[in-house]
This record gives structure tokens, sequence and C-alpha cells, in this order.
């Protein structure tokens, strides 16, 4: 380094030695044989039977299973989306009954079990033989059989979307409130109307807020579909594989299977959710000023973030 | 002023009262701004001036009292019977287009380029076409200078150049009345010039303004009527010479000595 001093820019480089720190080393260690141990007992303890794991991996049920489980994931995020939207801005309503009615639909729902749920779900025919449409508390036009309008699948994607609406409409709300009242302000004295304020001036910001959170309760309801047996609903991942497992008196292979999936799609939705955190998250003041083909879309984020209006912790009024 | 003195005015205050919970903020204050006049609004924080501003586009509904527009009574309806009906939001909405208002901080849209804010509320509220609603924004924003700034986002500007894309957003709606509240409050000292370039330019080409700020300099050069007000109420109001240089209120000259 001396040798080289006349080209360093800082003529009085400190070269000092670091803090000694034991404890990191010794600390690594002990994980490293821990860790060590782990995989080794997973690779040598015959129970686990990878041989069995290899057979079933790529196994047309199991395969099958991955595209209920994804069917469902994706279509009870759709419902959870939609109607999460229309309960978060009911509570922000200056209309008490729309209001209240969105605070107990979330209430009750988050308040009950999952499983207790979509077992309701799955009893609905019971509970209700025929559904109609007429006017309320008068005549009814057409009848239909609940059994043949619900079915286990209509049943278990309802359970869970609905279920997921109440924990979206949170973050929704969240997000509609982390913008700054002045937007709507500004929005209303240019005469703008309210429905017009909340789709053109509130929604698009407050995206930046609703979108990682969403990534994470996409996440989360992939895992939660297992739960559809309840219903009983019965072609998803786990009961796939379950079922195989106890047909062949193997049932350890099997969970490793479905967790094999689950893991993997997990890792695909979280490559997915690292890009569009890093999209809608805070990018920095903003592209540099005319240089090359603007990227509309990035630097609206990057604008909306360095602007301030809203706010930055996307988990902030959010405690499912 | 005293040409347009039998004219109907452009804003007409009426004992205007507000309370907030049992603050009582403006404590019955009356105020007249004939078209083409610039009103400049004064006085300590606290004193109600921003309320006051913020009362005559219905961003706050009067406790008590009237304002009429160029004759029409905002808010409300007045039946035969002289009771007073609630408009309804799109009517308020349509009243509220007609009155243009700049904020102390900005509140552009940060979404939306210089170009697309101000051609935002022309599409959505005076249902112009895109093609007309652009060539008007281009034309505001060349006029308050910012040409080359019309495809920035708010936050790629500096708090002069945001100031001057809001107060374009609020002239493209073709407003009868501006209010300007606090515009340059929130600016660095060598910004402030852009922004009052931009208002003295407007207020030369007649505009009616309502213009609450601390730019004394600013009120004595542009205004054509000065009103200080303090507690709720209007202390003193006349041509600036008078209220700025002569004042006959105990308040006004305490409050100047300390401005100035």
């Amino acid at each position: 380094m001396s040798q080289s001093a006349h080209a360093d820019p800082v003529p009085n480089r400190i070269h000092a030695r670091a803090v000694p720190r034991p404890g990191r080393w010794i600390a690594a260690a002990v994980v490293a044989v821990l860790a060590a141990m782990a995989i080794h007992a997973l690779a040598t303890n015959p129970a686990f039977g990878w041989d069995t794991v290899g057979l079933y991996l790529r196994d047309v049920t199991v395969l099958r299973g991955v595209g209920w489980t994804l069917v469902l994931t994706v279509g009870s995020m759709i419902i959870g989306i939609a109607l999460a939207v229309i309960l978060a801005i009911m509570r922000r309503s200056d209309n008490p009954v729309l209001r209240s009615v969105a605070w107990f639909y979330i209430w009750l729902f988050r308040g009950t079990p999952i499983w207790t749920q979509l077992v309701f779900w799955g009893l609905i025919s019971v509970l209700y033989p025929t559904l109609s449409i007429g006017i309320p508390f008068g005549p009814e036009f057409v009848t239909f059989e609940t059994q043949a309008v619900i079915t286990a699948f209509w049943a278990a994607l309802l359970g869970l979307g609905l279920n997921e609406a109440a924990y979206l409409a949170e973050i929704v709300r969240a997000g509609l409130a982390s913008v700054d009242d002045g937007q709507e302000e500004a929005a209303r004295a240019l005469g703008m109307k309210e429905s017009a304020i909340l789709r053109r001036i509130v929604i698009p910001q407050a995206m930046r807020v609703i979108v990682p959170p969403l990534g994470n309760e996409t996440i989360s309801m992939l895992k939660t579909t297992s739960l559809v047996s309840a219903v009983p609903f019965t072609l998803d991942l786990t009961f796939a594989t379950n079922a195989i497992g106890n047909r062949i008196f193997e049932p350890i292979p099997l969970l490793i299977v479905s967790a094999f999936w689950y893991l993997l799609i997990t890792s695909i939705l979280m490559v997915g959710q690292h890009y569009l955190e890093r999209y809608y998250g805070r990018g920095g003041g903003g592209t540099p000023r005319g240089k090359g083909p603007r990227k509309p879309r990035t630097g609206r984020q990057a604008a909306i973030a360095a602007a301030g209006t809203a706010k930055d912790d996307p988990f902030l009024e959010v405690t499912p | 002023m005293t040409a347009t003195a039998a004219a109907t005015p452009m804003v007409d205050v009426r004992q205007a009262h507000k309370m907030f919970g049992d603050l009582h903020v403006l404590r019955g204050v009356d105020l007249t701004v004939q078209p083409g006049e610039v009103c400049v609004v004064l006085g300590p924080s606290g004193s109600g001036k921003s309320t006051l501003l913020r009362c005559l586009n219905e961003l706050e509904v009067l406790t008590g009292g009237s304002v009429h527009l160029d004759g029409e009574l905002l808010g409300y309806r007045e039946d035969s019977a002289g009771r007073l009906h609630r408009l309804h939001p799109t009517a308020i909405a349509k009243q509220r287009s007609r009155i243009g208002m700049v904020f102390q901080r900005f509140h552009l849209f940060p979404h939306m380029t210089a170009l697309e804010n101000v051609m935002e509320a022309q599409v959505q509220v005076l249902k112009r076409s895109k093609g007309a609603a652009r060539v008007k924004a281009v034309e505001l924003l060349e006029r308050v200078g910012l040409a080359d700034r019309m495809d920035h986002y708010p936050a790629q500007l500096s708090g002069g150049q945001q100031q001057r894309v809001a107060i374009a957003r609020a002239l493209a709606m073709d407003p009868e009345i501006m209010l300007f509240d606090e515009p340059t409050s929130a600016l660095d000292p060598e910004l402030v010039g852009e922004v009052l370039a931009v208002m003295k330019d407007l207020a030369a080409g007649g505009m009616t303004m309502v213009v609450v700020t601390h730019e004394i300099g600013f009120a004595r050069e542009v205004a054509d009527h000065v009103v200080f007000m303090d507690e709720g109420v209007v202390v003193e109001e006349g041509a600036p010479a008078a209220v700025l240089d002569a004042p006959r209120e105990e308040r006004t000259k305490d409050f100047l000595s300390h401005v100035l």
C-alpha cells in the first residue's frame, strides 16, 4: 500500500486494525457444525425414502395437484383483491351503514379460523338447499340447486377468497390512508368528483404501499390452499400427495414431494415479488433528465416515492 | 377600483364564521373582491387567513355567513322561503372548477408528469379532448416558463418549478378567480422570485386574485387591496399604501414592525 501512496487521493489514509471478534468465529463454527449434522441426518436416514420421492415428484396426480393448487391460489387472490378494494372503499365511506357492514365483515372473517369457514362453505348446500334470484323478501324468479351451483371447487375458491378479502381489505385501507390528504384536496379544488379522485389520484399512489404485502399474501395463500380438504376439495397438491402416501404406506416421502413443490412455487413467487417491490418501492430521486428513452412507469413510481406523499413502510397499520 | 365599484363583486363574503369544534377561527369576516382586483390578505399565523381562503372554494364549509362568487351563492341553493338547501357534491365540484387554487405545498400529482398534471382536470372535469387539453397545457407551461420541463415528474422539479406547474394546473380550468394560499412559504428564498414573477404576470393580465402571503413587497407592488386579519376578524383594509405605510390600527402596526 505504502509504495502506491503517491496515487492515493487521501494522503493520510487510516490503516487501523479491526476490533478482534473471536465470538464471530465461534458462532460461525457452531452453526456450521449444526447445519452439517442436519444435512447428514437428512441424507443418511433411509426413512426419508429419497428414491420414492424421486419416483413421485413428477407423478401425474401430483402434477395435477400442483395445477389445482395454482388455480385455487390465483382464483382466490382475484376474488380477494376485488372484494378487498370494495371493502376498503366502504370503510372510508361517509355512510355509516356501509362503514359498519365492512367493519363487521372484516371482524367476522378475520376472527374465525379458515378451516371453520371452509367446512362451512362445504356445508352451504345443507344450510340452503336452493338458491334463487328474485326480489328481496319478495317473489323469486329463478331457483337453483345449491349443490349444482356451488361445487366443492367453487366452495373452496369462495371460502379462500372471502377470507382473504378481509385481510387484503386492511392492506388496501392502509394503502389508501397512506396517500397525503393534500392530494385529494388539490383534486377537489380542481372540481374533480370523488369517484374520479379515487380512481385517478388516490389509488395509483396507494398501489406503492399495497403491492409489496400483496406478494406476501399470495405466498401465504399458496400454502393456505392445503386446507381445502375441509370442504372437502380433493384435487389439490396436499390432498393428492397425502392420498398417495397413505395408499403406499409411505407418508414421509410424499410429504417431501409436496414440500418440494410448495417451495419451488414459493421461490418463483419470491422472485416475482422481488421485482414487484423494486418496481413499486423507493427507487431514488427519479430518472436522469432527458437521457435516453424514458421508462415512464419506473420513473412514475420513483416519482411517487420521492414526493413523499405515501408512507414508506408498507406494513404500517397492517397487523393481520 | 373606483370604476368597478358598481359592478357585481367577484367575491362577496358576508359575516363569515367558522368553528372547528370549540375553536372560533373566523369571527364575522366581510370581504369584497372586485373583478380584476388583486387582494392580498396579511396577518399573523392563526389569524384565520388560510381558513378564509379555503372557505372561498368550499374546502372548508362555513359555520355561518355566506360567500357569493360573481353573484352566485356558493354551496347552497336558497328557496323562495329563504331556506338554504345544501347543493349536490357534483354542483359544488362544478363551482369549485371555476375557482383556481394554489397551495403552499404545491400538491402536484406525483405520478403524473408536469404536462399530465395540467391536463388531468381538463379531461376529467371540463371533458376536453386529450388533444385540446394537451394544447392548452403546453401553452400554459410555456407561459410559466417550463417549456423544457413538461415531461418531468414533480419529484424531478425544484420547488419553484413545481409551484409554477401548480399555477398552470389551476389556470388550465379557465378560472374566474385564483386563490393563492402562501404560495411561496415552502420555497427556498432564491426560488421565491420566479413564482412571484408568474403571479405578477397573471395580475397584469387582469386575473382576479386573492393571495394569502407574507411577501409584503409583493403586496406593495401588485395588490390593489390589502386586508389585514387577526384573531378571525378583518382589522384593517384598504389600498396597499394606506395599510402598509400608514396603518391606523395598533395590531397592524405591530405585525408590520415584525415582518418588515
